[in-house]
């Protein structure tokens, strides 16, 4: 499958549920989508295209905060991301995609634990990286999260 | 009733990086359930990252392992050259891939060896670390360094492979070859270690395509997936080789693998060492374009991801990495489940993850308060193909 062939697939199935598609080059493309239909998109190009699912990529873009779901067609070496805007930044909010995929299960631990972001559906929110004394509520890869300086005086 | 025991390995070990936190459920001999936790050694590299320049962050995704120390500067500098479409001189696509198969064959070597020392193989232990020696000595005469090589920047490579070093790393790899043979004969054609390893730890082709399983760990389960062939990036479109695969998904098929891969990797360096073109090894470019981009390298485990989002500054918005062992590690749930304790070790390690988790193993019987240490679990480990080998009556 050529990269407009992916596209197309993707653009005939979802139709008016596409919002945006930018094709960056022969082998990169990126496809905006309602946060909601993120479950949908998945389970379509997962399983019935049948993509590898890359990872998923949280981005706080200062005002909104978006997920990117990477997934890569390995016969063609195309690589295409899912945009899914969360708009509400103060409780960002998105369905799980673990019932599509096991691959996603500590990524979205991953994002809920360092963005925030809560994964409705999914029972498995435990912290995966950072310490268990860590502050609740603060997510260090926010931009709003900045790294305190160290007292260089205390050892 | 049944009792059920948690087996805690790890976390830390201060010789190796990346350490890991697993609790093994075990009833008796089996393994009922596993849990892990990561994060030990979460330095936040990607909000590092944030603060620093496109130039300066390739030397901290660089300090991200030590053994795959050109496979993030690999995919760190992509995902910029795809952000700004930067064009890369096609003597510095060869040198990146000759950095990368170096990467490679040291990489494997290390993992044959500790594979054998957990089963009780210490000669092949003792081989695959002093045989992998020449290919350090290789990796320093090109880049400079034996471990941390620095030689990626975007639009090209920092150092060039000099006309005089050339013989020198084919004399050296021919000498490497000898010992892959030996290396490869003692393990392959071991009766004791096809009756030890074969039928071990086995993950499906559905399963490894459900986990998105990577690398040698999803290539020894059927799936035939590969960055450098299917996401052609540096010289790899540009010699012949093939991709090995495995079906038994088991981790015998995982050991054939990775030793067969070794002798592509030799005959790419060699074709790449061949038809290097002379010229520049840098384009130079200047700025930075808005946008995102996407960075993929087939590292010794598997596919290695950097994604970047700039937004017209020096630094990145936002800097994302995947390394392969991320996506590996959860298939442990459908590996260890059912086996036996004195099986979990070499399956811990078949995926190659860094080996600080296995070396750090011990048993706490929760009744008894008995505390086993790592040395207890490996002699297990070894034990069974002592009596294996009586078994099969092989001295």
């Amino acid at each position: 499958m050529s990269i407009d062939a992916v596209i197309k697939k993707i653009q005939d199935n979802f139709g008016a549920k596409v919002l945006k598609i930018y094709k960056k080059n022969e082998r990169r493309a990126y496809i905006d989508i309602y946060s909601k239909d993120v479950v949908d998109f998945t389970r379509y190009i997962f399983k019935d295209m049948g993509l590898r699912f890359n990872i998923a990529s949280a981005v706080d873009d200062f005002n909104t905060m978006e997920i990117l779901y990477h997934f890569s067609d390995d016969p063609s070496g195309v690589v295409i991301s899912i945009r899914a805007v969360i708009k509400d930044k103060k409780d960002p909010h998105i369905d799980t995609i673990t019932t599509v995929t096991k691959s996603a299960w500590w990524i979205e631990r991953e994002m809920h634990e360092l963005f925030g972001i809560e994964f409705d559906g999914n029972e498995d929110l435990r912290p995966l990286l950072l310490p268990d004394d860590w502050p609740r509520g603060v997510y260090p890869l926010r931009k709003s999260f900045v790294v305190p300086k160290r007292d260089s005086r205390k050892s | 009733m049944s009792h059920k025991a948690h087996v805690p390995i790890g976390p830390y070990h201060p010789l190796q990086e990346e350490p890991e936190f697993y609790k093994l459920v075990v009833e008796g001999e089996k393994v009922v359930d596993v849990d892990v936790r990561i994060g030990w050694n979460h330095r936040g590299i990607e909000k590092l990252s944030e603060s620093k320049s496109f130039d300066q962050s390739i030397f901290i995704v660089e300090r991200i392992c030590g053994i795959c120390s050109s496979s993030h500067p690999i995919a760190c500098v992509q995902a910029v050259e795809d952000i700004a479409d930067i064009e890369v001189p096609e003597r510095a696509l060869y040198i990146r891939s000759i950095v990368q198969e170096l990467e490679r064959l040291h990489s494997h070597m290390l993992w044959v060896g500790l594979a054998g020392h957990f089963i009780g193989y210490n000669t092949v232990f003792m081989w695959g670390w002093k045989y992998r020696e020449p290919i350090c000595d290789i990796m320093e005469t090109v880049t400079g360094n034996r471990q941390n090589y620095a030689m990626m920047k975007v639009g090209g490579v920092r150092r060039d492979i000099e006309k005089g070093h050339i013989s020198y790393i084919l004399k050296r790899l021919d000498e490497f070859t000898k010992h892959l043979d030996l290396l490869k004969g003692a393990i392959l054609d071991d009766p004791v270690l096809h009756a030890r390893l074969k039928g071990v730890g086995i993950l499906t082709k559905e399963k490894a395509i459900d986990y998105a399983a990577l690398g040698p760990t999803a290539r020894a389960s059927g799936v035939d997936i590969d960055v450098r062939r299917d996401h052609p990036y540096a010289a790899y479109d540009r010699v012949k080789w093939k991709v090995i695969t495995q079906e038994a998904g088991d981790v015998f098929a995982k050991t054939v693998v990775r030793i067969l891969e070794m002798y592509e990797s030799v005959s790419i360096i060699r074709q790449c060492l061949d038809k290097m073109p002379a010229g520049p090894i840098d384009s130079k470019p200047k700025d930075v374009l808005p946008g995102e981009g996407i960075g993929l390298v087939e590292a010794p485990r598997g596919e290695c991801f950097h994604y970047i989002k700039s937004d017209g500054t020096n630094s990145p918005l936002r800097h994302k990495v995947r390394a392969p062992t991320y996506m590996n590690f959860p298939t442990f749930r459908e590996t260890v489940i059912n086996q036996t304790v004195s099986d979990a070790t070499i399956i811990l390690a078949a995926i190659d993850p860094c080996y600080c988790c296995t070396e750090r193993m011990f048993i706490v019987d929760n009744k008894d308060k008995e505390l086993f240490g790592v040395q207890e679990l490996i002699r297990l480990s070894q034990e069974k193909t002592l009596k294996l080998k009586e078994k099969m009556g092989v001295k």
